[in-house]
């Protein structure tokens, strides 16, 4: 009998530490679903629910006019507005427009850098989500030689 | 076998400054490979994620539009000289590395 006490009492430690554990000790889920997607929109719908957001010029973007090199095209991502939770890049020429989404913690503040592949030139479109919607911003960048391969 | 990843985090005031750099080839399994012809199979790093003094301070989810040998910064507060930063990518083929730096 104490065997069977013994093994629900630790199957309830293991559940309670389990449901106790912070949002910040849990990476979520990679969306493969979004980023999956053909189309920048439907790339944004599955990832943050709709493709409307409002364009800001608190959100900025800095990147060159034109990237000699689709494989190395260098951004740099900022935002001033506040209770900022994801932040995430779609190219919308390229076979699968969403390249990267970063979620912004508590604590971490809503700017990155990164280098990213583009096979043409296109707009980039940034999309900063916050507790209060989805603000955005758009650049054209020029690509002389395309980076995704071929 | 070396680290994949570099790594330097640091301070000033109170925000720390990490900068990241991956050995990755990040393929995006269109690519043929120049001699034989074949399609090099897709091969690329899908989340980056860093822990400092055991709690999540950044997750980056990438897709094969990230360059090959991603690099990657960002900043948190809260930081100080001595804290640990762990870093930890896992790829699209269950590969994973991880390493821990000090906060300087």
């Amino acid at each position: 009998m104490h065997i069977g006490r013994r093994l629900f009492i630790s199957g309830g430690i293991a559940l309670a530490a389990l449901t106790a554990m912070p949002r910040a000790l849990l990476a979520g889920a990679w969306p493969e679903k979004a980023f999956s997607s053909t189309a920048a929109n439907q790339a944004m719908i599955d990832l943050l629910g709709t493709d409307k957001t409002t364009p800001s010029d608190k959100v900025t973007m800095k990147a060159p006019e034109i990237a000699e090199n689709g494989a190395v095209v260098p951004l740099k991502i900022k935002t001033s507005l506040e209770n900022v939770e994801s932040i995430s890049i779609f190219v919308e020429k390229n076979p699968r427009p969403l390249a990267a989404t970063v979620e912004i913690l508590p604590g971490t503040l809503p700017e990155f850098s990164s280098r990213i592949k583009m096979r043409e030139t296109s707009d980039v479109v940034v999309v900063v989500k916050t507790d209060s919607g989805l603000y955005s911003t758009s650049k054209e960048i020029k690509v002389t030689i395309g980076g995704c391969g071929g | 076998m070396a680290s994949t990843i570099k790594v330097k985090a640091e301070v000033s005031g109170d925000v720390v400054e990490v900068k990241s750099l991956m050995l990755h080839p990040m393929e995006t399994g269109t690519r043929k490979d120049a001699d034989t012809g074949e399609v090099v199979a897709a091969h690329y790093i899908t989340q980056l994620t860093f822990t400092h003094n055991g709690k999540l301070v950044m997750v980056a989810n990438f897709s094969t539009a990230v360059s090959r040998d991603p690099y990657f910064s960002y900043k948190f507060k809260g930081g100080k000289v001595g804290d640990t930063l762990k870093v930890t990518w896992v790829d699209n083929t269950g590969e994973t590395d991880e390493f821990e730096t000090t906060i300087e």
